[in-house]
């Protein structure tokens, strides 16, 4: 019969000492929680404790007796913002919107840094690389007055200027039709971001060892033969990172952009609404806490599910570009 | 190394063939007119005659020009300039506040030795994941901090922001020889002498970079007015140009005596277009003159830091 074994005990401090682990903890450490407290404190008030507040998209919120004391309406929020056409509009525009920009970023950003890479002149590179870069630092108010100035119906280049080129003597009235919409925004979009990506894909091209591409050479390989082969391949790791961490926030539309530019015309809402206006629109302007709230849930958890997961996939490509 | 800087290190396979080089530098060309023009076009509808421009429109070659615009602006300049007030000064301590707050909290989860990094790690990285959106937030700064028409209210939501946390503690952990700290505590050293005499000197691209991404932030945003401030006094440059937008008479600074002026003679007519162009120019000037100067360490701290995305 065995022996039951008894569990090692904790070996006995020696004599003449004490543990002092955790006074000696808060001595080496104490300053550090000093130094992250005003972080955590700022961090307190502006996401985590409005993250409990989440729960007033579950509430009738009556706000003489206050949000603590409003009625509890369970899901009944939730089924009337999905009764009506507008979640599944939202849904649609913003999910479409990013995904359009997410490929453009792509396309574009790699195109331009190929071809900065490829032209001789390392001073005319510079020179568009800066003026490529611009856009990215302007407001949103800025384009929108730049935007302005192209689609003004009266006065604009476009209807005044470049259309009569082309033969065409009526004004479009851009800010009210809704149907040009998904062809400017992306095309503003692309203009003020692809600076980043440019630069981005631009540097990882250029860490490419020349000796790749000697030996190319060598074997014979065009210069096309070599840029799907050599350049692409190799550069798969950032594309994938740059193009999950989008991904991960196609719930997440731009605010500026599609408030902004469009200059929040209502009768553009249904190819510009997207989950943020709508979220926007619904609680600021129109008070309907109930309606906007639930959207605002919605946007979080889906959002957060997907930049959870997108980040997971990014950990098993490259970890050191993720969040965890 | 990747540096963009040093031309020499631009490595090609073989030089493209003359052609394809003219091709792409046309094509360049054509892209940086697209992106100079519009702003090209703002400047000179600004400094056009009112008429003209409503006449013949938006034009990079107006048939007469005028200085009127600039001159509205000059006389009422009371708003714009308050506006910038705020701007500058949201941007400058906004920036200064939020760096400190920043590396004081990246700096202890960067250090290897501390056990319990990891919690607060995640505290930080969960708001990226997670944000509760903007009806939790509206309510907690105007119901619960009662910020509403304050200025702190511009300031406070973008002090801390996790992703810029990350990029400077990857920076002080890799950067920031350990070896280094632990000889400073030999020499009995405490931590806030080490973080302020070593840690902080050494981290300067690191601060510059993010102190320019913050100072972006606080500059360009509107945002954070619109939403909360609804007095005419607090609000900074970008939303004035965005209401100027909006109706023009918000530029003026008495709107009351304007209406008297048209009351009594109606055929007074700001000269809204030419003036709004104007606004603009004042919105982006400063930006376009400090753009070169900054650009490069821009795209420094965007390609040589782990800024990705």
């Amino acid at each position: 019969m065995e022996q039951a074994v008894r569990p090692a005990q904790p070996a006995l401090p020696e004599p003449g000492t004490r543990p002092r682990q955790n006074i000696g903890y808060w001595r080496k450490y104490g300053v550090f929680y000093l130094m992250m407290a005003p972080a955590l404190i700022v961090l307190l008030f502006n996401n985590y404790l409005p993250m409990l507040g989440s729960v007033i998209a579950f509430k009738n919120v009556n706000y003489q007796v206050g949000i603590l004391r409003s009625p509890w309406i369970g899901w009944d929020n939730f089924d009337y913002l999905f009764r009506t056409t507008d979640a599944w509009k939202i849904t649609r525009n913003t999910i479409l919107y990013n995904a359009v920009f997410i490929a453009l970023n792509l396309i574009v950003g790699v195109a331009f840094a190929l071809m900065f890479q490829a032209m001789r002149s390392r001073r005319m590179a510079k020179l568009h690389q800066t003026m490529m870069f611009l856009p990215y630092f302007l407001s949103w108010v800025i384009i929108t007055y730049l935007v302005y100035g192209f689609l003004n119906p009266d006065i604009g280049v476009l209807n005044k200027t470049v259309l009569p080129w082309f033969g065409v003597k009526e004004p479009v009235f851009w800010y009210t039709d809704p149907k040009w919409w998904p062809i400017i925004l992306p095309i503003v979009n692309t203009w003020k971001g692809i600076g980043y990506y440019a630069v981005f894909y631009l540097a990882a091209i250029v860490g490419i060892d020349r000796e790749y591409y000697e030996a190319a050479t060598i074997d014979g390989a065009s210069r096309w033969r070599q840029i799907r082969s050599i350049t692409i391949p190799l550069i798969r790791p950032v594309i994938i990172v740059l193009t999950l961490l989008q991904i991960g926030r196609i719930f997440y539309a731009d605010f500026g952009l599609f408030y902004q530019v469009t200059r929040n015309s209502g009768s553009l809402y249904d190819t510009t609404l997207v989950i943020d206006t709508y979220v926007y629109q619904g609680f600021i302007v129109t008070g309907d806490v109930g309606m906007s709230s639930a959207a605002g849930l919605y946007q979080a958890v889906v959002g957060f599910i997907l930049v959870f997961v997108s980040n997971l996939i990014i950990r098993r490509i490259s970890r050191d570009d993720a969040l965890f | 190394m990747t540096s963009l800087q040093a031309g020499r290190k631009w490595r090609k396979a073989d030089e493209i063939s003359p052609g394809a080089d003219i091709l792409i530098n046309v094509f360049f060309w054509f892209y940086t007119a697209i992106c100079a023009l519009p702003l090209l076009l703002v400047l000179m509808v600004s400094f056009s005659d009112e008429k003209t421009v409503l006449l013949e429109g938006y034009s990079l070659f107006p048939s007469k020009l005028s200085l009127s615009a600039y001159d509205f602006l000059l006389r009422d300049w009371l708003n714009v300039v308050r506006s910038y007030g705020i701007s500058i000064f949201v941007t400058a301590v906004g920036t200064v506040v939020s760096l400190a707050l920043m590396a004081m909290f990246a700096y202890p989860i960067s250090r290897r030795d501390f056990k319990h990094r990891g919690i607060f790690s995640f505290i930080m990285v969960f708001t990226i994941l997670y944000n509760a959106g903007l009806v939790p937030f509206y309510i907690m700064y105007t119901q619960v901090l009662h910020l509403q028409n304050s200025i702190l209210a511009l300031m406070i939501p973008y002090l801390v922001q996790a992703f810029f946390v990350l990029v400077m503690r990857t920076f002080f952990a890799n950067s920031v020889p350990y070896e280094l700290l632990e000889s400073a505590k030999i020499d009995g050293a405490g931590e806030w002498r080490i973080f302020g005499q070593i840690v902080l000197p050494l981290s300067l691209p690191v601060l510059a970079s993010v102190g320019l991404l913050c100072t972006l932030n606080y500059w360009n945003d509107w945002f954070l007015s619109m939403l909360f401030i609804n007095d005419n006094i607090h609000i900074n440059i970008q939303y004035r140009m965005y209401k100027a937008l909006q109706d023009i008479q918000f530029l003026s600074s008495n709107a009351s005596a304007y209406s008297a002026i048209l009351a009594q003679n109606p055929n007074f007519q700001l000269p809204s277009e030419t003036v709004r162009m104007a606004m603009a120019v004042v919105g982006i000037g400063p930006i376009v003159f400090a753009y070169p100067f900054f650009q490069r360490y821009f795209i420094q701290g965007l390609t040589v830091g782990a800024v990705k995305g």
